[in-house]
């Protein structure tokens, strides 16, 4: 027996020491030559970055997460950009959003990161936490919004304008609805009592967040076909694909043509590609990825984010030593949001109609939240609060409307638009 | 030997030891902790392809310090060990916590009565001590720590009090209903945090009093709360060793370990069994409850379910280890947050799936548990010279434990 066991051993021995010799040029060689030749040839603005400046990166999720997935190559891209090496970032995945955030974010302060990125709305208290006990790191929790709130000149908070492209996925629906309306495809079950065509959309939460996101998506609609209603219905979570689903189904029974969400899975998506397959008309707009590889009839396109805008300016202000913008917040005019791949079902002319609409946003001659395209309660809203001053979750100061229209992530970078507008009915 | 012979006589025959002398049973576990090294070894190299001893040396080095790299005057990129403060703190702060939740397995598993309500008592104790953060304003710090202490304890009590009253009473099962009660204080503590979350949204109740830092155990040696955890330590270690001599010294923990070893035997002795279930039950929970109070107030300043974290279970295994002595527990404790720490130092600094590192912890812990068993059994071989006679008892394998268990269940 002992023999045996001494036979086992030396032979697992030999095995690990033959393969830790040979894996060890792997682990060292390619990945940094990749890393340096890439900034060397395709990147001018910043070619050697600072070799010992470290970012720290928190994540909710990890690459199986289309969210986290999203920021995570945002992420990639940016370090490249700006010459960061791969052992300059140091990750953290599957982080919940209570205190290991709080720990994870002080082990990043502890090896060395100058910019420790959260990328979880549910982080920022912790992050917070830690930016406070860490005055010479500064600290972005993504899409939060306690940052102008908190005093600390390290903590930042950073939101795309996606309201926008939202908007204009808003566009390609309307002009699908248009489209099924000018070849008689729309029946009596499509329509509500008022003769309004019916659309669906899968909410998270009832946050302003979304609210301002199907808002967007609404106009973007009611642009292009004016009798238009929407019902929105909330699953309670950011990421439930069954919930999704069934939620989705429920709207295409009660005669939803169109299928927008603010929610990550590709549940909605596949239930109206199944309803479509059946024979119904409903269309789907989903969100952060394209939808085409689980609805490639029903699937229309997906608002989509791009976070390597931000975490570029992020990296780079923070290697050069610069302050990060306490909130930040840009759209179309820097590529921060669009849309994707325009599925085949599309109606013609919906291109052209896409680049105009973009083209307008980026000129600032089209503002999504126009206080003349909707009314609340029937009334016009000429002045309204954006931010809360108080911790009450009530808008109590800063007028967000200017010039004729909401001005929104502008004051802070995290969605304020909450209003409830004629047209939109929450189910739940 | 004959055909007939070889049919009656199995190739190995497991036999429990009488005693085994501490030097071979410390050998045991070496041997055992050794094997585990190498296994994950295999597995650290045909998962990731990477150096299995840098990879040891990382998760070493993961709970006291991190391996920076750095750029020599050669021009070289040099990895440096660099020692963290904070990182040893956060060690400790957490073998604390596992250490206080196994202390207060002790005494119930000493009566073997298989508490593993852990996890719920931890957490009603973590939200007793939220409720006071958040609604006992204007109190002086140590009265408000006081007030926390006592509160999580009631409250870990009352969670302890209900399996061992029913248990006393009419003898229901106390694993499961322990394990029930867990889901309940899971459930209750979401309930809770959908009601204090903050900021809405966010699915969490968030760093409590960030701005005041009310209600948190400040720090021992600084006046920055989370600079260190020496309170924790402090008040872990003072329950750790009056748990040791309540079950070793005092009247109630001789009673204690004769009812773990036969409720009848108590009973003749005129021991009132009844109070006793529900009394160390009551003790068990509350200690847990503590430990809630430490994770919450001493470590965390917030609560979700994670608050728990599992090691309401983890603490199951320490306590077992340990052979439910409470100093034995920091040793173990230790070794199961310096595993847990190294996991997911690998992890990040590989840019490995956690998974992978858990992988690892889980094999390690299987050759530990794995060698308790050749430290109660002995192999037999058939050919072993100076086997015992044939008559000898055949495979005994459920151990004296359950021999008790038989006992109660007959009565």
């Amino acid at each position: 027996m002992k023999k045996l066991i001494a036979l086992l051993l030396s032979a697992v021995m030999v095995l690990s020491l033959a393969a830790c010799s040979s894996s060890k040029p792997s682990t060292t060689t390619p990945d940094n030559s990749q890393g340096s030749s890439s900034t060397s040839t395709d990147n001018n603005t910043a070619p050697a970055a600072d070799s010992n400046f470290k970012v720290g990166v928190v994540l909710v999720g990890d690459e199986n997460e289309g969210y986290t997935y999203a920021h995570i190559d945002g992420i990639k891209k940016a370090a490249a950009a700006n010459g960061l090496k791969d052992d300059q970032i140091v990750w953290f995945y599957s982080i919940g959003e209570d205190e290991t955030c709080y720990d994870k974010c002080i082990d990043c302060v502890e090896q060395g990161c100058k910019l420790v990125i959260t990328n979880s709305y549910g982080h920022q208290t912790y992050c917070e936490q830690a930016a406070k006990e860490n005055p010479n790191v500064q600290f972005v929790a993504m899409t939060g919004d306690t940052a102008l709130k908190s005093g600390l000149s390290n903590f930042s908070n950073a939101f795309n304008q996606t309201y926008q492209s939202r908007y204009v996925s808003g566009i390609v629906a309307g002009l699908k609805v248009k489209e099924l309306l000018d070849n008689g495809k729309l029946s009596d079950k499509n329509y509500d009592a008022n003769g309004n065509i019916k659309i669906g959309y899968v909410g998270a939460y009832p946050y302003a967040e979304v609210v301002s996101g199907y808002t967007g998506f609404y106009l973007g609609i009611k642009s292009i076909v004016p009798n238009v209603a929407m019902e929105v219905s909330y699953t309670n979570s950011w990421f439930d694909i069954t919930a999704e689903q069934t939620t989705a189904e429920m709207l295409i029974a009660d005669g939803c043509v169109i299928i927008g969400q603010h929610a990550d899975s590709t549940g909605a998506p596949t239930a109206c590609e199944n309803a479509n397959k059946a024979g119904t008309v409903v269309y789907s707009v989903g969100y952060n990825v394209d939808m085409l590889s689980v609805a490639p009839t029903a699937a229309l396109t997906s608002s989509t984010n791009d976070w390597s805008v931000y975490y570029n300016y992020a990296i780079k202000t923070a290697l050069a030593g610069g302050d990060i913008a306490t909130d930040w917040s840009e759209g179309y005019e820097t590529g921060a949001v669009g849309i994707t791949t325009l599925g085949s079902s599309c109606a013609a002319g919906t291109k052209e109609a896409v680049d105009k609409a973009e083209a307008d946003i980026k000129a600032g001659t089209l503002h999504v939240f126009d206080i003349n395209t909707f009314t609340v309660g029937g009334q016009k809203i000429t002045s309204t609060f954006c931010f809360d001053s108080d911790g009450d979750f009530v808008y109590d100061q800063v007028e967000a409307i200017k010039d004729g229209y909401y001005d929104e992530s502008k004051y802070i970078s995290a969605p304020s638009f909450s209003l409830r507008i004629d047209g939109i009915t929450e189910m739940n | 030997m004959t055909k007939a012979n070889l049919a009656h006589d199995p190739l190995i025959r497991i036999s429990k030891r009488e005693d085994i002398p501490m030097w071979k049973s410390w050998l045991v576990r070496i041997i055992g902790l050794l094997l585990a090294l190498v296994v994950s070894g295999i597995v650290i190299v045909c998962i990731t392809h990477i150096n299995p001893f840098m990879v040891f040396a990382k998760m070493a080095s993961g709970s006291f310090g991190s391996w920076i790299k750095n750029t020599n005057a050669a021009g070289e990129t040099v990895e440096v060990l660099t020692i963290s403060t904070k990182r040893i703190w956060v060690t400790i702060r957490d073998i604390m916590t596992l250490l206080c939740i196994s202390v207060g397995l002790a005494p119930a598993f000493a009566m073997k009565f298989w508490n593993v309500g852990a996890e719920g008592q931890v957490l009603v104790g973590g939200i007793a001590t939220v409720a006071c953060m958040k609604y006992f304003t204007g109190l002086p710090t140590i009265v408000l720590v006081l007030v926390m202490i006592v509160v999580s304890m009631l409250a870990g009590a009352i969670w302890g009090f209900f399996p061992g009253f029913f248990k006393a009473h009419w003898n229901t099962n106390e694993t499961l209903f322990t394990l029930m009660m867990n889901y309940i204080a899971i459930q209750i503590t979401s309930f809770m945090v959908a009601v204090w979350e903050n900021p809405p949204g966010s699915n969490s109740v968030g760093v409590i009093n960030r701005n005041d830092q009310y209600g948190w155990l400040p720090s021992l040696f600084s006046d920055v709360p989370n600079k260190d955890f020496g309170w924790n330590v402090i008040i872990v270690l003072i329950v750790t060793v009056a748990v040791f001599i309540y079950l070793r010294y005092s009247k109630q923990g001789y009673e204690i370990s004769v009812v773990g070893d036969s409720v009848n035997t108590a009973r003749y002795a005129g021991i009132r069994v009844k109070k006793v279930y529900i009394r160390t039950m009551a003790i068990s929970g509350a200690i847990c409850g503590l430990a809630g109070f430490v994770a919450v107030s001493g470590a965390s300043h917030t609560i979700s379910t994670s608050t728990a974290g599992g090691r309401g279970f983890t603490a199951i295994i320490v306590a077992w280890l340990a052979k439910f002595n409470t100093f034995t527990m920091i040793l173990i404790s230790a070794l199961l947050v310096v595993l847990d720490k190294g996991a997911s130092e690998i992890a990040s600094s590989y840019g490995i799936n956690e998974y992978v590192s858990q992988i690892i912890t889980g094999i390690i812990l299987f050759f530990l548990l794995g060698s308790e068993f050749f430290i109660n059994y002995q192999l037999k071989f058939r050919h072993n010279k100076g086997a015992e006679p044939p008559a000898a008892k055949p495979v005994q394998a459920p151990a004296a434990n359950t021999d008790n268990e038989d006992k109660e269940a007959n009565e």
